[in-house]
């Protein structure tokens, strides 16, 4: 696909670290570029710092499988999902950047009759909340997919499927840089190879962090370390209730265009799509097991490419050219949390799971205002630590569509 | 794929197990005298070092009991393996 923009000249300026700031985001992937840059943008706070330890956006930001969508279960989800949606609907002209969006439409398949009832219940839900959604039977699956095998004689048949046509995928490369550029030219210091080792305490309160390039005073530290949030929070002696797995997927090698959509299955674990180079771009289901070493057990692979090669037989001539794995920080209702701590000063955005990079935006938009204002923007209210002990969970285990 | 020592079974591959998370939460001895934060504490509230790690594992395709293992989820090295019975064993990175 050709880039439909000029190519910027300049990306982000590279920046030292100051010793003080109004807000420090630890953490440079898509979050909390989009915080910093929404903080700069929407509320006039410039005087911010995104700590990243590795490279910008080396972390999931590079791992995902780049799926949009808003298909959500919930009032308070579908809220969340569906402003991001419509912030990635306008993301290239308020960038002034090719993201290389792509509104090829996602379908999730239905492989059992509680996967059917379910499905129809969400696509009702969906459009009671002014999200398009659609049910398709399995011919109508077939029409929109040729590729996937709808025959009933398969181990895990399509019984039907829902379609949110404004769904699809987007570069998460150009995303990251265009959120850092931006931010940059707002004034945002990106520090890349800044790890936060700990955090400076003036009694109750967080004023800023240790690291490895030196202490960093701060108003307000907002952590966006999707699964490293529980060892920076354990620094604090703040509890979680998050699980870090590895989450793994995998290209193939390029093939001509024979997949123009995005297919899920909650069902078998497996999700794809093809990129503009050729690639089938595949997501599997989590490792059971917590870890932090961005690998995963390779029969997870072996299970989801058995799914994959049953649902989509031409996928048999495909080679597997790499692996690899993103770490996920995964709540007990699969559903975000985001919002201030019981450490004054403190704020996360956290809890995103297998589904973090469809939110990019939506997430910024929201993590920023409620760091501006010191209390959750209404559509993160619902995702607040709180709803843990009162109970309000947001089950979103159904429509995060990878297994928790 | 891990290969992970059953205390009964010996070594056997990481399919033949389920992950049964952090290890040692026993249940309430007096449930409703807990706080709605003490409550929550329990049910969801767990360790996520990077590091050594007491988990449980349950032998699903062997004995069908359940252990405890120390692993490192840096790493994904196993440490050790224990009976549920067995205090966590003193065990480094």
């Amino acid at each position: 696909m050709p880039a439909s923009r000029p190519e910027p000249e300049r990306l982000w300026r590279s920046a030292e670290p100051r010793t003080s700031y109004e807000v420090v985001i630890v953490g440079g992937g898509g979050h909390g570029l989009a915080t910093a840059y929404y903080l700069a943008r929407n509320h006039g706070i410039r005087d911010v710092c995104v700590l990243e330890r590795g490279w910008l956006a080396g972390g999931n930001m590079a791992r995902n499988t780049t799926i949009i969508r808003s298909n959500y279960l919930w009032d308070a989800s579908a809220a969340l999902y569906e402003h991001s949606l419509k912030l990635w609907e306008g993301l290239e002209d308020e960038l002034d950047w090719d993201l290389q969006l792509s509104q090829r439409g996602v379908l999730n398949l239905a492989h059992s009759l509680a996967d059917v009832r379910s499905s129809v219940r969400r696509v009702e839900a969906n459009r009671l909340n002014g999200i398009d959604a659609e049910w398709l039977e399995p011919e109508e699956v077939k029409a929109f997919c040729p590729i996937v095998d709808v025959s009933p004689d398969v181990r895990y048949p399509v019984l039907g499927a829902t379609l949110q046509r404004r769904g699809g995928v987007a570069r998460h490369d150009r995303v990251a840089w265009a959120l850092a550029t931006r931010a940059s030219e707002l004034g945002v210091d990106i520090v890349e190879h800044a790890e936060v080792t700990g955090f400076l305490r003036d009694g109750d309160r967080v004023v800023g962090v240790r690291t490895t390039r030196g202490d960093v005073r701060a108003g307000r530290v907002a952590l966006a370390a999707a699964g490293h949030t529980s060892v920076l929070a354990s620094m604090l002696g703040l509890r979680l209730p998050l699980q870090s797995h590895p989450l793994q997927a995998l290209v193939s090698n390029l093939y001509e265009p024979v997949l123009g959509c995005v297919v899920m299955s909650n069902a078998v674990h497996v999700y794809v799509s093809q990129a503009d180079k050729g690639e089938l771009v595949m997501g599997a289901g989590i490792d059971a097991y917590n870890g932090y070493a961005q690998r995963g057990s390779f029969h997870v692979i072996e299970h989801q490419m058995a799914a994959a090669l049953e649902l989509f037989p031409i996928f048999r001539h495909a080679q597997l050219l790499r692996t690899w794995a993103g770490i996920v920080d995964v709540s007990p209702d699969a559903s975000p949390i985001i919002g201030p701590t019981p450490i004054e000063g403190l704020f996360v955005n956290c809890g995103w799971g297998t589904g973090g990079f469809k939110a990019t935006p939506g997430s910024g938009w929201v993590y920023a205002d409620t760091i501006a204002n010191g209390r959750p923007h209404p559509l993160a209210a619902p995702f607040s630590l709180e709803r843990f002990v009162t109970g309000a969970l947001v089950d979103e285990h159904g429509a995060a569509a990878v297994a928790h | 794929m891990l290969l992970i020592h059953c205390p009964w079974c010996g070594p056997r591959d990481e399919v033949e197990f389920r992950y049964g998370g952090q290890a040692h939460i026993a249940y309430p001895g007096d449930p409703g005298a807990l706080s709605d934060e003490a409550w929550a504490d329990y049910l969801f509230m767990r360790d996520n070092p990077k590091g050594p790690f007491a988990e449980r594992w349950f032998h699903a395709a062997g004995c069908r009991r359940w252990f405890n293992a120390v692993r490192d989820t840096a790493t994904h090295r196993l440490l050790a393996t224990y009976r549920p019975d067995e205090p966590r064993p003193e065990v480094g990175p």
